[in-house]
């Protein structure tokens, strides 16, 4: 891991590290498939029959590319130009699938015969699932029994596209041991395994495998925007819980210095209570192969997290994030679970969209502190077909 | 050379196998557990004493679910640390953790601590060698031995760098997998042991899937010795110390025996 590294500011860093964070925090038996991993990323990225497969898919697959959106009465409410990148509107509902189906074409590419993933709300769990079934692979999906409950319609589409999907009892039963029992299972299959982690998070080379195909989001919002209103936006907005969406949309406007870059964590209760802001109220630690902000206790045991959306509730965040947090190239702010609903609320009104609960947070801080901004590009990460129960119970509370 | 690497070097000479049993801190219970560890050390050669974690992703049900039981009755890893000073045993101590609690105190305080409760090693599943200098430096600082872990997916340069930083003994895992019994053990823990012995001459000690008397034996015929963990931890919480402390008799002469 001392392969020098341009980093998409244009700084040269270490490989599989993000200033002091990322890194490799695995069992010994891993290490060889990172490895692995790492290099086959390295010769695919820079095969052009590889990138150009990818890119077909992207666009017959995926559908890509995904619109930037006006939100013009939306706007009205926020004071400012609000332009949405409609993540919500490729296959399966959500940004996910441009992390999956990059992921099991380079499986296939590394011969592997076997996918595995972890999944909190179901979004990457399906996604993984689809990815799986177009290229004919077995798929097993690690799952928190509780959210194997409350997010029961996408256990179903898991289902019906062929996964086995596995209930975790562990722990607290949510997305962080589901990423533990999908990680078990690889040291024990690793030779004939690829786990699709489903977020920028885990040991190198994943936080920059994921980033590198999550980023195609803003290249194309770049390139949109610039069309559009003849310039940068002021700030680009999006959610984030381990942050897949958030990088990818921030990655093309790291050296545009003019671009405020603002991530949303989920405060939850509130940040005195229970949430799932990492960077907000966490502190530098170790979970899930990487060295990033974790939420934890004195004694380095990881703490529960809580969102009222499954998507952000993880008690981490992606490495890249701590190092932007920490080198104030971005900002973060936390949007409680109550705030989240009057931003989900606000959309579906304006703009007749109904948003997934994690972007409802970004919405819901643009509602509150966009008009600052003159133009405003906010990432929608997925749509809220999932949420809609969790939705309606919040209302009648 | 620190005493815990002395110690097994020379009952290695003296045609010993090792048996180094591991306990959960706190399992079955606090009360209890002084004298679960008494029980476990009393024919072992080093103690391996786990400390409970949230995200153990090495350990199979067994472990995990005691380490969740643990840290529900209010021991956590430093905890265990504290309950396991408080027990007079004459084997050697290893504390086995997860990196993270060592991260959140600080290296050097943890090993302070551990040093201070009497530990005589440290095993640290998800540290990788490319990341562990400073721990082992803080270690062997306080005369903490390093016993790093080679796996049977370790390429053979990354078993010389493994090897070379052991000062205690060499952790070899017998299979791809979590902790927890097996049927068989694993026609790859020969070969891990084969790999490492090319490496060092430190002591070799089989670990992962060690679960009874005659995969011990079969193990320690190319290996130095044996760890037996979720088997032993299973037995302690379904019968207690004193068949922990006959079952590891069995263990220790079916070793002498094969040894002869």
């Amino acid at each position: 891991m001392t392969t020098p590294l341009v980093k998409p500011d244009g700084s040269v860093g270490v490989a599989g590290r993000f200033g002091e964070f990322g890194g490799r925090y695995v069992p010994e038996s891993l290490m060889g498939a990172l490895d692995e991993l790492e290099r086959e990323w390295e010769t695919a990225r820079a095969d052009p029959g590889f990138t150009d497969e990818l890119a077909r898919l992207l666009k017959v697959v995926v559908g890509r590319p995904t619109p930037l959106y006006d939100a013009t009465r939306f706007s009205e409410r926020v004071g400012a130009r609000v332009l949405l990148k409609r993540e919500d509107l490729a296959h399966t509902g959500a940004h996910k699938i441009n992390n999956t189906v990059g992921q099991a074409l380079l499986a296939v590419r590394m011969g592997k015969s076997r996918i595995i993933a972890e999944t909190g709300a179901g979004q990457h769990g399906v996604a993984a699932a689809t990815a799986a079934a177009y290229f004919g692979l077995p798929c097993v999906v690690y799952m928190g029994a509780t959210d194997v409950e409350r997010q029961h319609l996408n256990v179903v589409r898991m289902e019906m596209l062929g996964a086995e999907v596995v209930p975790v009892e562990a722990g607290s039963a949510t997305l962080k041991d589901a990423i533990n029992e999908a990680l078990r299972d690889w040291v024990t299959n690793v030779e004939s395994t690829h786990y699709i982690i489903g977020s920028v998070v885990g040991p190198h080379p994943y936080p920059e495998l994921v980033a590198s195909l999550q980023s195609i989001i803003g290249e194309e919002a770049r390139a949109q925007v610039l069309e559009l209103t003849g310039g940068l936006p002021d700030e680009v907005v999006a959610c984030v819980g381990g942050g897949s969406n958030a990088v990818g949309l921030f990655r093309a406007f790291y050296r545009d210095q003019s671009v405020r870059i603002t991530g949303v964590e989920a405060a939850g209760e509130g940040l005195d209570k229970r949430h799932g802001a990492s960077i907000s109220a966490g502190e530098p630690g170790i979970l899930h192969g990487a060295r990033s902000m974790v939420l934890q206790g004195a004694d380095g045991r990881i703490t529960e997290a809580h969102s009222i959306s499954a998507g952000l509730d993880y008690p981490g965040v992606g490495p890249e994030h701590a190092w932007l947090a920490t080198s104030g190239r971005a900002t973060y702010r936390a949007v409680t679970d109550e705030d989240a609903l009057v931003g989900f609320k606000a959309l579906a009104e304006t703009e007749g969209i109904l948003a997934a609960l994690e972007p409802s947070h970004a919405l819901a801080h643009v509602l509150a502190h966009g008009a600052a901004s003159e133009t405003i590009v906010v990432g929608l990460s997925g749509r809220g077909d999932k949420d809609m129960t969790t939705i309606a119970r919040a209302g009648k509370g | 050379m620190n005493g815990l690497a002395s110690r097994l070097e020379e009952r290695r000479a003296g045609g010993r196998k090792l048996l180094v049993p591991y306990v959960m801190g706190g399992i079955p219970d606090r009360a209890s557990f002084p004298e679960v560890m008494a029980a476990a050390a009393e024919h072992a050669d080093a103690l391996e004493v786990g400390l409970p974690f949230s995200d153990p992703l090495m350990d199979g049900p067994v472990i995990a679910d005691a380490g969740e039981r643990a840290m529900s009755s209010g021991t956590g890893p430093l905890d265990a640390l504290e309950l396991a000073a408080q027990a007079q045993v004459g084997a050697p101590k290893i504390a086995m953790t997860y990196y993270n609690p060592i991260h959140r105190i600080g290296e050097v305080e943890f090993c302070e601590r551990a040093a201070a409760a009497g530990f005589a090693g440290l095993i640290v599943p998800d540290i990788p060698v490319e990341e562990s200098e400073s721990l082992r430096k803080a270690a062997g600082d306080r005369a903490l031995s390093w016993i790093p872990l080679v796996a049977p997916t370790s390429s053979a340069r990354r078993v010389a760098d493994i090897v070379a930083t052991a000062t205690g003994f060499v952790y070899a895992v017998s299979t791809l997998g979590v902790t927890g019994a097996r049927e068989s053990l694993s026609e790859r823990a020969a070969r891990v042991v084969a790999a490492c012995r090319e490496a060092t001459d430190a002591p070799v000690v089989v670990g992962i899937g060690v679960s009874n008397a005659v995969q011990a034996v079969e193990a320690t015929r190319s290996a130095d010795g044996v760890v037996i963990g979720s088997a032993l931890v299973d037995l302690v919480l379904r019968a207690g110390p004193e068949a922990a402390r006959e079952f590891l008799a069995g263990v220790r002469s079916a070793l002498d025996d094969a040894a002869g």
